[in-house]
Parts: structure tokens; sequence; C-alpha cells
């Protein structure tokens, strides 16, 4: 199963199984873990389960969408290149290896 | 047997559980205790009515959190157990099973509950609600079999409801005693907007009707009949007339209540010891033209949640988090930042006829809120404005070349 490991913005990290179809987003709430929100459920609504993605990882991802591109614009911790909604990041076998950071705050 | 202080939650829906993840989050280290009437582990709410009801997800993607999260922070759950009575002097609740919970902190997250018309009928099988997972489950079993719907109540939960009725392509028919789909938060030209939308897939309206009672054969519901004397046949109803906030255990207990549990701007009630928060709440906020408000989201639940938890662990702050607002009606999207309550004029930005716009919403010249259909990148500039309390007068929300990226992106001089 492919994995995603994602790093706090204190620096700890966890590797997660995140089964192909689910989203980095769901991986990590179904896991309990701190650091993303995702106060709206997974809808692309409210920006709180923002991630930074590694440079050379940012070609293996789904193409970003208009609203998922609107939405970057309403994140707590400012957008950078790199930003995505990790709701938005369904696992392909493709991002196996996947390495996300969370911002400091999500709201 | 009571247990020792903390934190006592009444409540596991978003501002409950959100208090208790919270006050761990910031460090909080004495007992934290949440007490919720339903079974399950706390779920989220809104994709009840949309991806849950519709079969796109199931239980584990509903819930906040796994059981083990609960675990090891060290959160104790009291699930399927109601609270029935606080004491204020002693500071402890007595719970539905006889036990007494004491507490040093306890925080009323006890939500709303469906608002149930008084109407000949309506204990009728086949007439449902859609509000807490329970009801989503009996109304997911009854759609498989449905061969006609009717919505009483054209609100966010009756739209969403028929979106996916629809698209099953079950027969609705709603049916709406004012003039207009969600009358109570977007403004004449939206309501326009998803009317004909929602025709266009098919769904049928009623506005100006009163329903007069329910009908049925063997205790089940067959007809509805309606004040203008039409009988509509219908195998299932939904009723989406809006909810109730749970302030009765507060109002036994002596606190104040006026349409919510009526809290200050820190959201603690009149007694130090007990604060309320989310759906139950009745509060003043910076964002409304009318105070005290009470609100019906996520966001102001979870929101609220935060502000309390911070107050808890020696951080208060006055609370004046922007409130927005989402609901999704099949290809629908509609964002609403900011509370338009007693707008006077609405300036409309963007593809209208197309169905990517925004409303903005005035009083004189405040801009109360923002409405954004399909058009998610207005959105997340409304929320920034507003919450910044920064206007856009109404020339420049008329003007195309405006820009409003721009002015929401710009930071706040000095």
């Amino acid at each position: 199963m492919p994995r995603v490991t994602y790093v706090s913005h204190d620096g700890n990290s966890t590797t997660l199984d995140v089964p192909l179809g689910t989203s980095v987003m769901q991986a990590a709430m179904l896991h309990g873990l701190d650091g993303i929100v995702a106060e709206c459920g997974g809808s692309c609504m409210c920006a709180t389960c923002h991630v930074f993605v590694r440079e050379d990882q940012l070609k293996l991802l789904p193409e970003m969408e208009l609203g998922e591109d609107a939405m970057l614009d309403g994140t707590a911790t400012p957008r950078q290149p790199n930003s995505r909604l990790s709701c938005q990041l369904v696992m392909t076998p493709e991002m196996d290896g996947l390495v996300v950071d969370m911002p400091e705050s999500q709201t | 047997m009571a247990a020792a202080g903390g934190v006592v939650v009444v409540g596991a829906g978003h501002g409950g559980f959100q208090v208790a993840a919270s006050l761990r989050q910031n460090g909080y280290d004495g007992a934290i205790v949440l007490v919720g009437d339903e079974p399950q582990l706390p779920y989220q709410r809104p994709p009840l009515s949309k991806d849950y009801l519709s079969g796109k997800i199931g239980l584990d993607l509903l819930l906040m959190r796994p059981a083990a999260f609960f675990d090891e922070h060290r959160i104790e759950l009291v699930s399927g157990v109601a609270v029935s009575e606080i004491d204020r002097a002693g500071k402890s609740v007595l719970l539905s099973d006889g036990k007494r919970l004491s507490y040093d902190h306890l925080v009323l997250a006890a939500g709303a509950r469906n608002r149930v018309p008084p109407l000949p009928g309506i204990e009728l099988d086949g007439v449902c609600y859609l509000r807490n997972f329970a009801e989503t489950e009996d109304l997911q079993r009854r759609l498989a079999a449905c061969q006609q719907a009717i919505v009483i109540g054209a609100g966010f939960i009756g739209l969403e409801f028929a979106a996916i009725a629809r698209d099953k392509g079950i027969p609705v028919h709603i049916v709406e005693l004012t003039e207009r789909v969600m009358g109570r938060v977007v403004c004449p030209e939206t309501s326009a907007y998803f009317a004909a939308a929602h025709r266009q897939t098919g769904v049928e309206f009623s506005f100006g009707a009163g329903v007069t009672r329910l009908g049925g054969e063997g205790g089940k519901v067959n007809h509805v009949v309606l004040a203008d004397g039409r009988s509509l046949p219908a195998d299932l109803v939904v009723v989406s007339i809006g909810v109730v906030p749970n302030e009765g255990l507060a109002a036994a207990a002596g606190l104040a209540v006026d349409n919510g549990v009526v809290v200050d701007e820190l959201l603690l009630t009149a007694d130090p010891n007990i604060s309320a928060i989310g759906d139950c709440a009745s509060f003043p906020s910076r964002h409304s033209l009318k105070n005290p408000v009470r609100l019906e989201a996520v966001q102001n639940a979870a929101d609220h949640a935060r502000c309390v938890a911070s107050r808890l662990v020696g951080k208060p702050h006055v609370y004046e988090a922007l409130p927005w607002f989402w609901s999704e009606q099949g290809a629908l999207r509609l964002q609403i930042a900011g509370l338009t309550t007693g707008f006077q004029s609405v300036v409309l930005r963007g593809d209208y006829d197309g169905g990517e716009y925004s409303a903005f919403c005035y009083a004189g010249d405040r801009l109360l809120g923002i409405e954004s259909i399909n058009k998610p990148a207005d959105h997340a500039f409304a929320r920034r404005l507003l919450a910044a309390g920064r206007g856009v007068t109404a020339e420049q929300a008329a003007d195309p070349s405006f820009d409003l990226r721009a002015a929401a992106m710009a930071r706040p001089a000095g």
C-alpha cells in the first residue's frame, strides 16, 4: 500500500499507509493526526487541510482544479508555490512516498 | 460516584469535540469528559445531508477521529447518555443513567434539535428528519424504495436532500411557507437562481404553501394536505423547517436563555464556571447588524470551541471570528462569508445567468456579507476582507475591472 509521511510544524513525522482512492486528508483524520483540521469534511470549502508538498514531488500529484486554487488564497498560513489542500490529493500509485509538511496553523 | 473536576462538556458534536481536542492541543492537563446522547463516536454532521446520504462515504469517514484518539488524548467519552440536570452550587451534572460528574468548568455544547410542526399526522411512519446519524440512516433506507418525496421547508437541508433524491431519480415536491428558497440566509437574487436550478433538475416547488395535515393508511404516510386544499401524494415526507436550540438544561439551572443560552463576548454565561458554544449559544458578534445572534454552523461551533479552550488554559480573548457557511446542492456550491441578515441592497458581481457569481449584501454603506455561487475565489477573498474589517464599496463590487484579489490580499496599512 502506498505511504505518505506527514511532518508537523515542530518537525515530528508520521508515516501512514494510505489506500488508493483515499485522500491525504482522509488518511490523516482516520489516524487522528493533529495538524490537519478539515473543518468542512473534505468538500474544498474551508481551506483547513493545507499542506506543503516537497518541490520534486509536486509533479506526482493530481492537477489542481480551480476550486482548490481559489480556496488556497484563504489559508490561515499563507500559501506558497508548493501549497495544496490535502482533501484534493486522492492517492494514486505514483504518490507512494509522498512527504507533506503541515503548516503552523490551519485556522 | 463523582469524577474529579476538570472540564465536562455537554454535547459531543462539532463544538463539544473541538473543545476537548483544543484543550489538549493547548496543553490542558486536567480531566476532560465529553458527554453525548448519541451512541456513535463524535462525527461530522455536514456530510450527512451530502456524501453520506448519497452513499458516497461510510461511517469511517464521517467520524471526527478514531476511537484511539480519545484514549491517547485522555478524553473520556460518555456516549448514549444525556445530561439531565446541572447543580451549579455543587458544580456537578446529573446524567440520565443516574451517575453524577463534578466539574471545575462546564461547557454547554448541547446543539439544537429539529423543529417539529404541531400537525395532525406528524407521527406517521415515513415522516423523516435529517439532522443526526440515526435519522440519516433511516432516510437512506427509505430512499431506496421511495416513489414520491415531499419536502416541507426549502432551507439548506431540504434542498440538499432534494438534490440527492433527484439524482436517484425520485420525484421531489418542496412545499415552502414563504415565497422563496433559503429566505432566512440568502438574498432574493440567490433564492431565484437556486429555485430555477433545482426546477431544471425536476424539483417541483409550491411557495406560500402551508401544510395543514399529513394523512396516511395503516400508520404510514401517503399524502400531505396543503392550506389551499391540495392533497399531494407522498410515501416519504422530509420535515426541514429549522431547529430550536437545546437551552432547557441551562434554563432549568437558572441561567438566562433568549433563543439560546445567553453568553458574553468571552462565551461565558453569568456563571463563571459555565460556558456555552455552538448552535445552543446566543452571543454578541461584531459581524452582526443585530445582537445577540445564534448561528447554526460548523465554523461557529469549532471557532467558539477554540475560543473557550484558549480561555480555560489562561489565554482569554474576545470571540470575533468571521462567520461563514456553505451548502452543496447537486452541482451548486454556495459559500457565504459574513452575516447578511438585515441587508438593504445587493450588488451582483460575475455571471449570474451562468451561475458563477457573488452577491455583495449591504446595509447602507456597510458590507455585511458576500454570497458566492460556484465562485470559490470570491469566497476566499470575502473571508479575508470581512475578517479584517475591510469593506468593498458597492461601486467597486459592481465594477468588473475592480481587483477583488488585490483588495483582499493587501496587507493592512501600518
